[in-house]
């Protein structure tokens, strides 16, 4: 029997702005309106001094834990800018900026993780998703989505986040099984920050390249620059299109850097080389598109300490507006339970603050249900 | 008019009837369209709804069960079958860890009304991996609940109120039950969570069982019968919400109480129920709450082990007896 080739394929990179500010002309004129790059960049940058506010916040003892974000801005602001206001953001934890250009009012992600469930509401006309702490699930949540929006016979997308280490969860491959073999209208964005808290890239895929874990789904996949505002917005417009038009899911690694530690828990210069995150610093996202400003003429100086006085004023307004929010009362975790909250959770909540009194714990009547509040 | 159909016939009753009411319902596992499903609970649903609504999915339980959250987020009521519950616990985090937490995490605002549904217990020598009776482990998780029906008119009534509920519902069925037949109305009815029901009333111990143990009860109460022992059969039919109102009534009638449960014993609806019963009838009862459950033990796979393991009349019987002093 002769051996023959059953399947071939390649995988393409794509980079538009590299870190040097050179532009590829081509593939990008044209791509994004010059009035639109300039306010990408100003909102890059008010995200970057949020995420330092927010580091210092922790530290300060004003919020619980916070995973920085700085340095992959541009993977999620370039897929939200191409997206339709519609269209579902599904996502992790580390696309700050792009929730916040989607729609998300910035205030919401300290709530979040000042540990307030309310920062997981969500304003009615933007559509996404809590922020999914357990690695994986919010790519299967995507594909449901998804699938919800093809049922309803609505011409919107899903288009969800996660790590490269997300990869390895079975999560990850079941929602890519299933988008492909459902057709649904689904982008997977991995962010390919190079460590999964303290594990590099290469013990979670053994493969050359992440994107290539799309093609056994059959599935069209890419790896771009993540770290390029312009390639982003270009495999997901392309990818969004395919969705849209298409129903055909598409698996996009966005090869970008975690510059900061997973989480203020962590403290990554016990695993990784000072190097490695120098070279990383000099491909920051924020350097290249102000390069880009620059050469055409779109920026000054001036401007430049414009912006950053304005979005001391914008993040230190948000800030004052999560802080003034009133803490949860009690009620909230018996009332959001469940739709309509049981009997048992009806005593539990009338009796909280009795335990400690040494009154009967759990009465089999709720003695207090003609006081106890309502939603 | 009521007919005489079975267990699987009024499951497919009620999803299929909830359909035809309401749209934004479907019907998502492994076979249950093409094949009719593994045990032809949705036969004739795929000619009726198409593959819109009644989807065949990989063998992938982690990845329908979590899709289905997505779809419940989007206002979509999912109704999905695991072909047996022991094969959810690859799905643990999706139907555990999100969909029970969902309306809570997103600060009240999105909830998860999603109807997750199968075979629970030992469906007859399936061996130890294949019998898990998951009401124990998932009972302790809030913002589930659990309804376990013994009954085709249960089953219909209850399924119906599972697939119109607001929050996640876990619908457990007994592969054992599904050729069992009973007396179903023809005419629109529901069976609301959190009532239980006596189904044999009695004076002298109240025996609560929730599923298929709510027969071997029912054997037991007709055994001591014969030697005068009065039995109040209690079937729970929802073990979150529970309806320990109920149970505590009938307790403070009889002064005795027998709990079986088909799962094991630590941490379990029984021992839960057993708990709130000393608590709430202290005075009243004259004895320890009996209990009687699953040996500690994995399910056997041998016929005549697997019975011995599992609660049955005579273990019943034999506890009644001792809880009110005839043993």
């Amino acid at each position: 029997m002769p051996v023959k080739t059953v399947y071939e394929t390649s995988i393409e990179h794509v980079s538009i702005l590299d870190e040097h500010g050179k532009f590829d002309a081509k593939l990008g004129e044209g791509l994004i309106p010059d009035e639109d790059v300039v306010k990408l960049y100003e909102h890059m940058s008010v995200c970057r001094h949020y995420d330092e506010v927010a580091f210092k916040l922790q530290r300060s003892g004003r919020m619980g834990t916070y995973p920085q974000n700085m340095g992959q801005e541009a993977a999620s602001l370039g897929a939200a800018y191409a997206l339709q206001k519609d269209d579902w953001f599904v996502t992790c934890y580390r696309e700050n900026a792009g929730l916040f250009w989607h729609g998300l009012p910035m205030e919401h992600v300290l709530l979040h993780w000042m540990g307030d469930e309310r920062g997981n509401e969500i304003p009615e006309g933007c559509y996404c998703t809590p922020l999914a702490i357990p690695i994986g699930t919010q790519m299967l949540h995507a594909a449901g989505l998804a699938w919800a929006a093809k049922y309803n016979g609505e011409n919107r997308i899903a288009c969800t986040f996660f790590g490269d280490g997300a990869t390895s969860e079975g999560d990850f491959h079941e929602a890519a099984n299933f988008a492909a073999n459902l057709d649904l209208p689904v982008v997977f964005v991995c962010q390919n920050n190079s460590w999964a808290i303290s594990v590099p890239t290469k013990i979670q895929c053994s493969a050359p390249t992440v994107a290539q874990r799309g093609i056994a789904y059959g599935m069209p996949c890419v790896q771009v620059d993540g770290n390029d505002l312009f390639a982003m917005v270009k495999v997901i417009r392309d990818a969004a299109v395919r969705a849209r038009d298409e129903k055909r899911p598409t698996f996009i690694e966005a090869v970008t850097y975690r510059l900061g530690d997973h989480t203020t828990a962590d403290d990554a210069r016990r695993y990784r080389d000072a190097d490695e995150v120098e070279m990383w610093k000099k491909r920051d996202p924020l350097i290249r598109l102000r390069l880009f400003l620059d050469e055409r003429k779109l920026w000054t100086t001036k401007k430049e300490e414009a912006l950053q006085a304005s979005a001391k004023e914008i993040v230190s307004a948000v800030v004052k507006r999560a802080e003034e929010i009133a803490e949860p009362t009690t009620n909230d975790i018996f009332d959001h339970t469940f739709a309509e909250i049981p009997p048992n959770l009806r005593v539990q909540r009338s009796t909280l603050r009795t335990h400690s009194l040494g009154q009967d714990p759990s009465p089999l009547r709720d003695t207090q249900a003609a006081s106890a509040p309502t939603r | 008019m009521t007919r005489t159909i079975e267990f699987r016939d009024a499951l497919r009753e009620a999803m299929s009837e909830e359909m035809r009411r309401d749209q934004r319902v479907f019907l998502m596992g492994e076979e249950v369209a093409e094949y009719n499903g593994a045990y032809k609970v949705s036969r004739g649903m795929l000619d009726e709804f198409g593959p819109r609504r009644v989807i065949d999915t990989p063998i992938s339980e982690s990845g329908f069960a979590g899709l289905g959250i997505g779809a419940a987020m989007m206002g979509l009521r999912p109704i999905i079958e695991f072909m047996s519950w022991s094969f959810s616990l690859v799905a643990a985090d999706p139907i555990l860890n999100n969909a029970p937490k969902m309306l809570y995490m997103s600060g009240g605002q999105v909830g998860c009304p999603i109807v997750y549904r199968g075979n629970d217990g030992a469906g007859g020598q399936l061996g130890s991996t294949h019998s898990w009776c998951v009401e124990a482990l998932y009972s302790n998780v809030p913002g589930v609940k659990i309804a376990i029906p013994h009954t085709p008119y249960d089953a219909k009534g209850l399924l119906k109120t599972a697939i119109r509920d607001e929050d996640p519902v876990f619908f457990l069925e007994s592969e054992r039950l599904l050729s069992v037949t009973g007396e179903v109305p023809e005419e629109e009815y529901t069976v609301p969570f959190g009532q239980a029901k006596i189904v044999r009333p009695g004076k002298d111990c109240t025996v609560v069982s929730f599923g298929r143990p709510v027969y071997f009860c029912l054997d037991a109460a007709e055994e001591l019968a014969k030697e005068g022992i009065d039995c109040e059969v209690i079937d729970g039919r929802t073990i979150r919400p529970l309806d320990i109102d109920t149970i505590v009534a009938s307790v403070k009638n009889t002064n005795y109480c027998v709990v079986v449960d088909q799962s094991w014993s630590f941490a379990s609806p029984g021992s839960e129920i057993a708990a709130q019963v000393h608590q709430h009838c202290f005075d009243d009862l004259d004895n320890y709450v009996g209990r009687v459950h699953s040996d500690d033990v994995p399910a056997p796979y041998a016929q005549n082990l697997e019975q011995e393991m599992l609660p049955n009349a005579r273990k019943i019987t034999e506890a009644v007896r001792a809880v009110t002093y005839n043993a």
